[in-house]
């Protein structure tokens, strides 16, 4: 009975609406275990990114962490009105980090962080219905981060560094919705770029007036990607002076890595932690995707992300010496807006439960690990803004999308 | 310990809980019961008719064409409310064309090329590879699709129709030839024998259509009483009679099994950009051109009222035939048979006349109008000082006896389905608006516009891919009125109109 009741209850949670561009939430395992909160959570080195401010805070001197995620997600597409259905394919996605601080007085610490808060992986079956506006996107983005970290007063710290953001995309979508060469076989273009690099800039402040409560705020700048150097391959036009010809070209494109403020509390009680995490991402920045070709040739694509926010609440507790146990729950507004919902970040809000835990081997070494399911809830909606070429009437691209993500986690934490 | 696993016990459950909410759409169509096919049964869809069920498109029969036809894209829809497989006879390539032994028959399909410096030049063939489909090489294997291109109604019913070697001869069809299951089968009986359980059935489009694409050419059966099946000649318009008996013998035929299906009707010539994309009056002229044009007919314009005033025509003939240029757009000048024949009266005068708004010029003039008959002759200008020939225009008396026939067709088959519990296609409505209006679709505007209204195939004749699936969907709600059926519709914005290729002659 009490099985069947939150069974019901945590499906009915399920049905808000849901989550977040192309961000991926996968920066440390323990904080993932607790609902990816942490900007007044000091449990380890993986504060560096959280909240840079925290790392003076650490009572040994050397800290490092380091893990990884398999990302395991999938978009079912359907429009009832045609018949027409499509399921993603998509590779596993792998964010990583390491985080590595060293404390040089008591009340200043250095560290450097390096770990992948941007990413996309969807893989639809090629010439789907939706084609026309992608085939298959792989973005990923390195973010390299130094940081110091000082002890202002006995309860004010402060910390921050720059951010060297290297990222690469490669983008595979149709020329339109039925150009196709003399054989048929469908017009496409690809876009690939690797090594782009960008800085911008990470810089907090934890405020920790007695033992058990403690405040942070943290703010990562926006770092705009700019791909000028990569390469477009235009595949299967037809021999034909009325549209581009086959062959390489180059490009220029910008992505926008949106800025996000973070804003949050934990409270320590015995045994137990309880942390909540307010985040602001401003996704406005992201206006439109405009790709400029070699050729000529030119792709506008509206996107008007809306500023968007995720709440996350998060729970640790000290079960034994060696074993941690950690709860977490968040809800993450998605940027995208109505008539906006692209297939390449199918995401409409979502709410994610995650779990997790952590084992000392030893005083200096333990193991963490985590999981995260991402619920999200089925959504019915419409990319407005594609046009054939020469009709001043656009296609808007609708159906229902049912997304779902699993992440599981494993990483090692070192101090001494 | 034992305090820990109690607090671990509801995490657990909540995991399993979570995990456990269905990933699936609340409505998943592949799950079906979604789609029903109402009182039909789409188990068996077998299809009958002509080109247009064969996925003809650009003057040729080439792969993706047949695989965009009407009937197939029916076919999968239905394989949302238990359809089964459909299989066609499809040819090799997209090359278009045929072979009969290696020898080519049929030519390669129509593509759009260009003038070499970005803008469109006109319909060419494409040359990009050499066809591959040979008619000796016999489809086997079970079929649902039974369209053969330039069938009439009477040749469903014809033996011998799909014989190889009457190809050579004349006497078969190099289309039926490939998949025919013997010398002297029929079309209808090799579909009779595919046991349907639904069935479309689309003839009668080519009864009317060679009379009309010819420009009036051959006779009206129905003018001249004859209705001989086997005296149906070529470019004739078939006689009421031959298509009312032949007709109700392929539904016969088709429902012999007890299967439930759909009769498609015959839409209008006009629907088609053949006879819509010439206008009537391409000539400009300037004023002295045309008083200079005006002079050189003064003599033929004389003779005319000489020949009413001595009976041989009347003075309303005269009128209708006198010819007369200005300035500004100009109706071009005429071959018409239908005119009274005084060639060999004491007043010989040639049976000319300029068209009217209601002529309808073919598609094909649109090359050699305007053009000189006699480069070293400037005064030859065809349609000026040159006459179009009779096979270029379908007058308006050769439409009136098109639209007689065709609207006796259309009878027949609308009380053929009614008396049958069919359901009816009005598939005449339904071009006629892509033809009038436009029929608008997600992303454009659906018209019969040639080359860029996107209804219709480079031939002028037969719909591009998105034609067909508008066809489909035509069908396809028939269906669903019909028999209570809730097959869903294409999109036909997904589907191609024309191809691109400069690789052309």
């Amino acid at each position: 009975m009490n099985k069947i009741k939150v069974f019901v209850v945590l499906c009915l949670i399920s049905t808000f609406a849901y989550a977040g561009g192309y961000r991926v939430s996968t920066q440390s395992n323990k904080q993932l275990a607790m609902g990816h909160t942490g900007v007044a959570v000091v449990n380890s080195a993986d504060v560096l990114f959280f909240n840079p401010a925290g790392i003076v805070h650490l009572e040994n001197k050397l800290n490092i962490s380091a893990g990884g995620f398999g990302v395991f997600s999938d978009v079912k597409f359907q429009n009832e009105d045609f018949g027409t259905f499509s399921e993603t394919d998509s590779p596993t996605g792998t964010p990583v980090y390491l985080y590595a601080t060293y404390k040089v007085t008591e009340d200043f610490a250095v560290g450097l962080g390096v770990y992948t808060p941007y990413g996309s992986n969807v893989t639809w079956p090629t010439d789907w219905s939706g084609s026309h506006l992608v085939n298959e996107i792989e973005l990923s983005a390195i973010f390299i981060q130094p940081t110091l970290s000082y002890q202002l007063f006995d309860s004010v710290s402060i910390g921050g560094g720059p951010i060297l953001a290297i990222g690469g995309v490669n983008f595979n979508r149709n020329a339109s919705r039925t150009l196709t060469d003399e054989e048929g076989d469908r017009s496409n273009i690809e876009i690939d770029d690797t090594g782009i690099t960008a800085w911008g800039w990470s810089a907090g402040l934890m405020f920790t007036p007695d033992d058990r409560f403690t405040l942070g705020i943290n703010y990562r700048s926006l770092i705009d990607v700019e791909s000028t150097e990569g390469t477009a391959t235009f595949s299967d036009f037809p021999t034909s002076t009325l549209t581009p010809a086959n062959g390489e070209t180059g490009f220029t494109a910008t992505l926008p890595l949106p800025a996000e403020l973070t804003v949050g509390v934990s409270y320590k009680w015995d045994k137990l932690l309880l942390a909540f995490d307010y985040n602001r991402a401003m996704w406005s920045e992201y206006n439109s995707l405009d790709l400029e070709f070699g050729n000529g040739a030119t792709s506008i694509n509206p996107r008007n992300y809306k500023d968007s926010s995720t709440w996350r609440l998060g729970a640790q507790y000290t079960a034994t010496e060696k074993l941690t146990v950690r709860a977490g729950y968040y809800f993450d507004e998605s940027p995208v807006q109505s008539g906006y919902f692209a297939p390449e970040t199918p995401r409409n809000d979502s709410n994610g439960y995650t779990f997790g835990l952590s084992y000392q081997v030893s005083p200096k070494l333990s193991i963490d690990g985590s999981i995260l399911y991402l619920k999200f809830k089925e959504i019915t909606e419409s990319y407005d803004f594609f046009s054939d070429t020469g009709s001043p009437v656009p296609a808007p691209f609708e159906g229902t999308y049912k997304s779902s993500a699993f992440i599981a986690g494993l990483g090692i934490t070192y101090s001494m | 310990m034992k305090k820990l696993n109690i607090k671990l016990i509801p995490l657990f459950i909540a995991s399993i809980a979570i995990l456990s909410c269905e990933e699936d759409f609340d409505n998943d169509i592949q799950d079906g019961g979604v789609y029903t096919a109402g009182e039909a049964d789409f188990s068996k869809y077998v299809t009958v008719g002509n080109s247009l069920t064969a996925g003809y498109a650009d003057g040729s029969l080439y792969l993706n064409g047949q695989l965009n036809s009407y009937p197939n894209i029916i076919a999968g829809q239905m394989q949302f409310a238990g359809g089964g497989e459909f299989n066609q006879p499809l040819v090799n390539d997209n090359t278009g064309g045929m072979l009969a032994n290696g020898v080519q028959i049929l030519p390669n399909r129509l593509v759009l090329a260009s003038d070499g410096m970005g803008a469109p030049a006109g319909p060419a063939r494409y040359t990009g590879a050499a066809p591959t489909t040979d008619i000796i090489n016999k489809v086997t294997g079970p079929l649902n699709n039974f369209g053969v291109p330039g069938a009439r109604v009477f040749h469903l019913a014809a033996p011998g129709y799909g014989s190889l070697s009457g190809v050579n001869t004349g006497t078969a069809n190099p289309y039926y030839a490939r998949f025919s299951s013997s010398e002297t089968s029929t079309v209808i009986g090799d579909a009779t024998a595919a046991n349907a359980t639904f069935f479309t059935l689309w003839i009668g489009n080519n009864d009317i259509l060679g009379y009309a694409t010819s420009g009036g050419a051959g006779v009206d059966n129905n003018e001249l009483n004859i209705v001989d099946p086997a005296m149906q000649g070529e470019n004739s318009i078939t006689n009421n009679l031959v298509f009312g008996g032949v007709y109700q013998q392929l539904v016969a035929g088709l429902m012999a099994n007890g299967a439930k299906g759909a009769l498609v009707n015959i839409p209008d010539v006009t629907s088609i950009p053949y006879f819509t994309t010439v206008p009537p009056n391409p000539i400009p002229l300037d004023g002295p051109t045309a008083a200079f044009v005006n002079s050189n007919y003064a003599q033929y314009n004389g003779g005319l009222q000489l020949a009413a005033a001595n009976g041989l025509i009347t003075a309303t003939e005269a009128a209708q035939r006198t010819i007369n240029f200005s300035a500004g757009q100009n109706f071009v000048v005429m071959v018409d048979n239908d005119l009274t024949d005084i060639s060999g009266s004491p007043i010989p005068l040639p049976n000319w006349r300029q068209t009217t708004s209601n002529d309808l010029i073919v598609f094909t003039a649109a090359g050699v109008l305007g053009t000189l008959a006699d480069p070293s002759n400037p005064a030859s200008v065809i349609g000026v000082g040159v006459p179009l020939t009779n096979q270029q225009v379908l007058t308006t008396t050769e439409q009136a006896r098109v639209t007689n026939a065709q609207q006796s067709y259309n009878a027949t088959i609308e009380a053929l389905a009614a008396a049958n519990g069919l359901a009816y296609v009005d598939a005449r409505a339904s071009l006629s608006q892509v033809a009038t209006t436009g029929v608008p679709f997600n992303g454009g505007l659906l018209t019969s516009t040639y080359a860029t209204g996107g209804g219709f195939s480079l031939d002028g004749v037969h719909p591009t891919a998105r034609g067909y699936a508008f066809t489909a969907n035509v069908i396809i709600d028939a269906i669903n009125a019909q028999y209570g059926a809730t097959l869903p519709k294409v999109d036909i914005g997904a589907y191609s109109t024309i191809q691109l290729s400069d690789t052309v002659q």
